[in-house]
């Protein structure tokens, strides 16, 4: 039995007009203890993808299984890393984790809960930050609180949406590392939106390219056979690196380039001239 | 350099931005930019008191040449000559008994000030002096089991400022507490959104005193066998019903629309109903909460007047009524004492809801 298992899943969001389809069939299926990396173009339905794997939203056909059982709710079991932080801006960090972690861990003393809250506040270099506002604090920095408050939920499975897109590209390594350090310590599942080649090989196990959308379907998915601890330095020379790099990025310029041939309808756009105050 | 910095966040924060240019000229060296905005935002604004004073004494003047000459052309059509020479000397000597009734002078009304504020004294030392002089026999009626004598002389119009102020308080708190929670419960429910909203939509235009006549009729009788003051009960009531909408409506607005990757959050978190509306629905609605009580409090100052001038309940409103119904000589600068007066108080409400309203306000993007 596979960990989580979609089955020719479907999502329309309803409009007046009737909606539109963002997600066709999509078939997809991870193990118990795999990284899986999902790349794709911005509104290719990334987001719509990761909501009906989380709980947040219900396919309108096929089935979204999770350790066999239909995915109906969310659950501490599965952790999210929200693609826009959604941090409460009314609370400080600190408090922006706590109130994560007691969920997570209702019978704990509140001692214990501080110092789970300190720990990841320390792991994503936030500690100086802990008693700030998330107004006080930059676009990456957001990012690691979320971070930090998704891990420390200790979910069996981690889903990432485009978690590290607002970070430099040091911090950005450093958490990648952090989050791989997690994931392989106790074996968990995880699954990484991004649209980062690079992050992706560097990360997963398998890489699956998700073609845009309307009717986003999965592409065909390349395994990553490069033996784990990877090093970033040595992976340039790397020849499976390079390989499915390579592979990778033709394939989606070759979905990318057939976007644009397909959407060649001509908008006849309305005359607009600029205003004039004076009138 | 920090204690400027704080200076300025609570001079911004009361929403007093316009004393900035000067906490700028007097903490550290003034730049030329400083001084040019000392222009601007002080000066300038400076001249404008001036003129409203001088549009104002001009005014004044002429409305009382114009009742001056009306009164000695009466004399003169009624008694003759005479008489109106007589009433022209009288009106220039200043002779209080045939000054003409009309717009008072800004120093007129200054002076009513003045005068307003020694009664004040008077009156204080009076009830002071009564008080003493009851103490001992009211801690023998109270050890009688009787009710103590209080004072019951004529209130000064600062006692009128701070009765009024108790009245909007009690209102402002009645709206409060009847607005929010209705306003919570609506706003989570779209069934009840819809059903009470002809009620919400109805009764939001009513007029004060149309209200305070609803609340006559109910507390009048509610109060038959009961000798508690029920003017400034229906007052504050009214007060409260007139204004608590503002509250209602944006309160059930801010929870009918917290911002969605919030209730997300509290999906994911797996928060309880309890725990997601008060910490996730009423933190994230607290802003537009705030906003419908600062509405809240300026309508309730508003219409207290009002409410108060017809319920006959004690306040600035009947020392307006009374003092246009007394027609003295000085009623009419008194009255406009009371207006400024209302003015100032109304505007430093507001400042302190903006205030509070500040702090708790939190931009959309803060967290996302
Ligand atoms: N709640 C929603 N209602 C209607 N349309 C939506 C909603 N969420 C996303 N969409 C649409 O679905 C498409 C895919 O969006 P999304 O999943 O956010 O893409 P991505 O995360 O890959 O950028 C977009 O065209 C977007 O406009
Ligand atoms: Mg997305």
């Amino acid at each position: 039995m596979a960990y989580l298992e979609l089955k020719n899943v479907c999502k329309t969001y309803e409009d007046a007009s009737g909606g539109t389809e963002v997600l066709s069939n999509i078939n997809l299926t991870i193990e118990e203890g795999e990284f899986v990396a999902i790349v794709g173009f911005t509104g290719s339905g990334k987001t719509t993808l990761v909501n009906l794997i989380n709980g947040l939203i219900k396919p309108t056909s096929g089935e979204v299984l999770f350790k066999g059982e239909p995915v109906t709710d969310t659950s501490h079991e599965r952790g999210v890393i929200f693609q826009n932080y959604s941090l409460l801006p009314w609370l400080t960090v600190g408090q922006n984790v706590y109130m994560a972690v007691k969920e997570a861990f209702p019978k704990e003393s509140k001692e214990k809960l501080q110092a789970i809250v300190k720990d990841y506040v320390a792991m994503v270099s936030l500690s100086p930050a802990i008693n700030k506002r998330p107004k006080e604090l930059s676009g990456g920095m957001r990012q690691r609180v979320a971070v930090a408050r998704a891990l420390a939920m200790n979910p069996e499975m981690i889903i990432m949406d485009e978690p590290l897109g607002a970070l430099d590209a040091l911090t950005r390594g450093n958490l990648q590392d952090e989050i791989l350090n997690i994931w392989s310590k106790d074996k968990r599942t995880a699954l990484l939106i991004t649209n980062d080649v690079d992050e992706g090989i560097y990360m997963a196990d398998r890489i699956i390219p998700l073609k845009p959308g309307p009717n986003a379907t999965l592409g065909p998915e390349f395994t990553i056979d490069i033996e784990r601890p990877r090093d970033k330095t040595s992976l340039n020379d790397n020849e499976t690196y390079k390989k499915n790099r390579n592979a990778i990025i033709e394939y989606l310029m070759d979905i990318g380039n057939e976007r644009k041939s397909v959407s060649n309808e001509t908008y006849e756009l309305p005359e607009i001239s600029p205003k004039s105050f004076v009138a | 350099m920090k204690q400027s910095i704080t200076l300025n966040k609570i001079t911004q924060l009361m929403g007093f931005g316009f004393l900035k240019p000067i906490t700028a000229l007097f903490t550290g060296k003034p730049q030329k930019e400083d001084i040019v905005n000392f222009l601007k935002k002080i000066i300038v604004p400076l001249l404008s008191i001036l003129l409203f004073l001088g549009v104002w004494q001009g005014g004044s003047t002429a409305l009382f040449n114009k009742e001056a000459n009306f009164k000695i052309e009466k004399a003169l059509a009624d008694q003759g000559q005479a008489a109106a020479d007589e009433m022209r000397a009288c009106i220039a000597s200043g002779e209080i008994s045939c000054q003409p009734n009309t717009l008072p002078s800004p120093s007129q009304v200054w002076a009513s000030f003045k005068t307003l504020l020694e009664d004040h004294k008077v009156i204080s030392a009076d009830k002071l002096a009564f008080k003493e002089k009851t103490a001992v026999m009211n801690e023998k009626r109270i050890a009688a089991g009787k009710e103590p004598i209080t004072y019951t002389g004529r209130p000064s119009f600062v006692d009128q400022i701070f009765t009024s102020l108790k009245t909007v308080f009690a209102g402002f708190l009645l709206a409060l507490v009847i607005a929010v929670p209705i306003g919570v419960v609506i706003g989570l429910s779209t069934t009840l959104r819809s059903s009470f909203n002809w009620l919400i939509q109805i009764f939001k235009p009513v007029s004060p005193v149309v209200w305070l006549l609803l609340v006559f009729m109910i507390v009048k009788t509610l109060t038959k066998d009961s000798n508690s003051d029920s003017a400034f009960i229906i007052s504050f009531i009214s007060v409260g019903l007139c204004s608590m909408w503002a509250t209602l409506v944006n309160t059930a607005m801010g929870v009918s629309s917290v911002d969605k990757d919030y209730i997300n959050v509290a999906k994911v978190l797996k928060l309880g109903p309890m725990q997601k509306v008060f910490k996730v629905i009423l933190p994230s609605s607290l802003p537009l909460i705030f906003t419908g009580l600062r509405i809240t409090l300026s309508v309730a100052w508003m219409v207290l007047i009002a409410i108060e001038l017809l319920a006959q309940s004690p306040g600035l409103g009947s020392f307006v009524w009374e003092e246009f119904q007394n027609g003295a000589i000085d009623s009419n600068s008194k009255i406009i004492v009371a207006m400024f007066i209302i003015g100032i108080i109304g505007f430093l409400l507001d400042r302190i809801m903006l205030t509070i309203q500040n702090m708790v306000s939190f931009n959309k993007n803060e967290g996302v």
